[in-house]
């Protein structure tokens, strides 16, 4: 029976399609205290003195909290594992106001009305200190953003805080100004990726209460259960033991909520009250007190021969982590060590990087996580080095390509296992057309149609970091309980590792039950991140499903008294050649008297994270009167290794490449010349609506990968990387000059047209 | 105030305040299909029918309704049922949360064609739908799911007076 790479529905989709109340603000006591914040109108200030006097008065008011009340025990919002990467340079409530947003106060009360107007009635005294908005200017501004002395890093990251550096560091392999000598052909670029919003359409919510026991339960739509209990605990002064977190549905999350945002507000209000406590963050909110894209500005040098061989490449990146250092010293680096790996036969390569603070709100983390920024950059670069080569993009990419079996210095020396790039390239370049249209083609007198592409690979995990365990059940009646702590956030995984056991198990899906994240009951995962789940968690869901199938084995031919060697298992009996037993009679018999009820549990860490590959080709049409730009058609072709559920893949690669496509040419975190987020709505920050996208074609190259459960590498971030420099691309096609900041938008086309012609 | 409607064919007679928006009314009485998504009336997520047309019921005092039928997508299940398969057969639902605006959307726009406009193309599928975001599908998926529940739907009709 037939269970994985195959398209089956998700498991919780007729409950979703039915509007079923399963998200946290469907299931939040009634009772629950109503909680806002009052937020800093200044983008850094120190608070001198807060009056909450009258606003405690108002009738309905349970409590008013400020940094008073707070612990003064540093930590890290970042749900990464311990030790983290990320400073520990938060405070639930800090004297100190990092940017406009951060929070001041935090406000309970019986009802919003009552709330609404305790905020009013709050009054803080602010000395108002120069905000350090650029980025180039941060290092060594005369504002120092953590000015605190119990600023904490966990290990060496490269950070000297009092010169408003977050984090910095070197890699290079091989000798970068020797390989360069010998190039024919170099080019060199600034190129500038924004933040942008990951606009999950359910914001960051969570509610609070204690329970029988008096311990504090946070019921949070969180990517991360695990590493809140842990966070919260630090933060609260709690031991883990006294917090159990729990996940219910997700509307969706793109990494934004694998950073604690709301968590502890409502969590110290029920500690402070004892009472539940519910915060809903409005949409404003989670624009503006968030977390976002960590913008990137980043220096590409590429170094070529004549015939095309890449021999040296060289980025430097500076990433904005805003005003606090959440997920800032990781996804730096993949702006280069999932880029520049591509071109493994390059003879050197070097990166540099430094990330610093700024008084904007903070980064974090959104899907690609690093490498989207670093693939405009690079395959921009690699683009244009085409361009002056004289060469077609895609076939100075064939000659460059990182093959099956080399060793990736960019990538920790890892040994690359599995990759159908080439023909994922291939495809893609038939699939949309390309020699047909490639470079441009004018179709009227005002309008051209062009051609751009990129590839890109992303990562399978953490290697040596993540890690993930399941427990399958054998329940009474010969169905399964699937016990893991990965968190599905709309993107399948539930569904998908059910996949796995039922093929594992050979039963039909019916028949395996899955649990979702509770961290009483669930077993240990880090998390959905890093495009880990699929493979980290798919793997201890096979491993776990082997080891409780041969337990069956061994009882059921205990009960049939026969040698389990000879005793096979066809998903509902075991059986040898004169005896069977059928799995429902096993486990009834195995759930009476002096019997064993059985369990298997399995964990998982790999040393390895294999990356999937993507090639991505934009069709796009500018009017060349107005600079407008329309992405008309767009062909990505992936090798995620065996799609475990081709529909939900596809899903996923549909929906990254029109989130890349919003950042390609519409998102952008603007802020004004004091610092306050410009466009904290959708009716000024635009995501891509129906009505921007026309043709989305996504096709599969599968390879196998030898280390994934089924052949399985990931899919759910590689999917958003290349829209950007494979659109800058047609544009630059369309009317011949380069876009290096993005987004690509009608004004910057029409502006740049008007420069070149 | 005094509020007296319809909701999802039960009558239904509250005392609330003058400014309550009838998304919060709704919820509160435990249709929580209906789903906050922006603050500025550009997701679609809260879509509702009142008089059986679709309207944004985060944009909406309930005081509006008085004396008027409104719908949730709870009061047209056995709808939402046959509709949300196509949904589902696609994956395109993800993570579900704009998905009841979503349907209570496509079912407004089925209802309108009715008799009007036997095969809009996709491009008037599109501009019908195009209030309605959603930042995980991608929009392909949904699109695939409309035009094969469209189909189905016409077969149907063509067999019942067939």
């Amino acid at each position: 029976m037939k269970q994985v790479n195959k398209g089956i529905r998700k498991i919780d989709a007729m409950a979703l399609l039915t509007g079923q109340p399963l998200f946290t603000d469907d299931i939040a006591p009634e009772n629950c205290l109503t909680i806002k914040l009052l937020r800093s109108p200044h983008a850094f200030a120190k608070i001198e003195e807060i009056d909450a006097g009258a606003a405690v008065e108002i009738e309905g008011i349970e409590t008013v909290l400020t940094f008073k009340d707070t612990l003064g025990c540093r930590f890290t919002y970042a749900g990464q594992s311990f030790p983290e990467p990320s400073p520990y340079d938060r405070l639930i409530l800090d004297s100190y106001v990092r940017y406009v947003g951060d929070p001041v106060a935090i406000v309970a009360g019986s009802d919003e009305k009552s709330v609404d107007r305790a905020l009013k009635l709050i009054h803080v005294t602010y000395d108002i200190l120069e905000p350090v908005l650029d980025i180039e200017k941060a290092l060594d501004h005369e504002s120092v953003i953590h000015p605190e002395d119990d600023y904490h890093v966990n290990f060496d990251i490269g950070s000297d805080v009092k010169r408003n550096l977050c984090c910095s560091g070197k890699f290079k392999s091989g000798d970068v100004e020797k390989a360069f000598a010998e190039c024919d052909m170099i080019v060199e670029g600034d190129y500038h990726t924004k933040a942008t919003n990951q606009a999950m359409m359910e914001t960051f919510r969570a509610f609070s209460y204690l329970d029988h026991t008096g311990r504090l339960v946070i019921v949070s739509s969180t990517q991360v259960p695990f590493h809140v209990r842990r966070i919260a605990a630090k933060a609260l002064g709690l031991p883990s033991s006294s917090v159990r977190v729990i996940k219910p549905r997700i509307g969706g999350g793109f990494g934004a909520k694998q950073t604690l945002v709301c968590e502890l507000f409502p969590a110290l209000v029920t500690l402070k009250t004892g009472k539940p406590a519910k915060i809903i963050y409005d949409r404003y909110d989670s624009f503006t007190g968030s977390n976002s894209r960590h913008e990137m500005k980043i220096r590409v040098k590429i170094g070529a021969d004549n015939r095309g061989h890449i021999l040296a490449i060289q980025l430097n990146t500076l990433s904005n982590t805003g005003a606090y250092g959440e997920h800032g010293p990781t996804t730096v680096g993949l702006s280069g060590h999932k880029t520049m790996s591509l071109y493994n036969k390059a003879k050197a390569l070097k990166f540099d990087y430094q990330v610093v603070y700024t008084n904007t709100m903070a980064g974090g983390a959104f899907r690609g996580y690093g490498a989207t920024q670093g693939t405009f950059a690079l395959e921009s670069a690699v683009n244009e080095l085409a361009d002056k080569l004289n060469m077609d993009p895609l076939a100075l990419r064939m000659k460059n390509l990182v093959k099956p079996g080399d060793i990736m210095a960019g990538y920790h020396n890892e040994t690359l296992n599995s990759c159908t790039l080439e023909a994922c390239i291939e495809k893609g370049k038939k699939l949309i057309g390309w020699d047909e249209t490639y470079p441009v083609k004018k179709i009227s007198d005002t309008k051209v149609r062009s051609m751009g592409a990129a590839i890109t690979m992303q990562g399978s995990g953490i290697s040596n970091i993540d890690i993930a365990s399941a427990q399958i059940r054998l329940q009474d009646d010969g169905f399964y309980t699937l016990m893991i702590g990965a968190t599905d956030m709309g993107t399948g995984c539930d569904t998908i590792l059910a996949q796995m056991a039922a093929q594992s198990l050979e039963c039909d899906i019916q028949q395996i039950i899955v649990s979702s994240v509770d961290t009483d009951h669930s077993p240990y995962d880090t998390g959905s991140y890093a495009s880990s789940t699929t493979y980290i968690t798919g793997t201890a869901v096979v491993n776990a499903c082997k080891k409780l199938k041969q337990m069956m084995r061994e009882q059921a031919a205990s009960i049939m008294e026969a040698d389990p060697a000879d005793t096979e298992f066809d998903g509902r009996s075991f059986s040898n050649r004169d005896k069977a037993i059928s799995l429902d009679k096993l486990a009834q018999t195995l759930a009476v008297g002096d019997n064993k009820i059985l369990s298997a549990e399995s964990s998982h860490s790999s040393p390895i994270s294999p990356p999937p590959f993507m090639a991505g080709f934009a069709e796009v049409e500018v009017d060349i009167e107005t600079g407008s730009v329309k992405v008309i058609d767009y062909v990505g072709v992936v090798d995620c290794g065996t799609p475990i559920n081709p529909n939900l893949a596809g899903i996923q690669a549909e929906g990254g490449i029109v989130q890349g496509i919003g950042m390609a040419l519409y998102e952008d975190i603007a802020y004004t010349q004091k610092g306050k987020m410009k466009n904290n709505s959708f009716m000024q920050y635009k995501i891509p609506t129906r009505l921007d996208i026309d043709n989305i074609r996504v096709y599969f190259e599968p390879s196998f990968e030898p280390s994934g459960p089924f052949g399985a590498k990931s899919i759910g971030e590689v999917v958003i990387n290349t829209p950007a420099p494979a659109i800058a691309h047609a544009v630059h096609n369309a009317c011949g000059a380069y876009f290096r900041t993005l987004p690509i938008t009608p004004e910057k086309i029409l502006a740049k047209m008007q420069e070149y012609c | 105030m005094r509020l007296r409607c319809q909701i999802n064919e039960r009558e239904v007679r509250k005392e609330i305040e003058p400014d309550l928006l009838l998304i919060d009314f709704v919820r509160q009485l435990g249709l929580k299909s209906v789903k906050r998504g922006c603050d500025t009336a550009n997701c679609g997520l809260c879509t509702v029918w009142v008089e059986e047309v679709p309207v944004l019921s985060c944009a909406m005092l309930a005081a509006r309704v008085n004396g008027k039928k409104v719908t949730t997508l709870e009061g047209v299940l056995d709808k939402a049922r046959v509709l949300g398969a196509f949904i589902a057969d696609q994956g395109a639902e993800q993570c579900g949360y704009c998905s009841p605006g979503f349907m209570m959307m496509v079912l407004a726009m089925e209802k309108e064609l009715a008799g009007q406009k036997e095969d809009p193309d996709e491009a008037w599928i599109k501009h019908y739908l195009s209030g309605n975001l959603c930042r995980c599908s991608g929009y392909q998926g949904q699109l695939r799911a409309v035009t094969a529940y469209l189909k189905y739907r016409k077969k149907e009709a063509q067999n019942e007076t067939g």
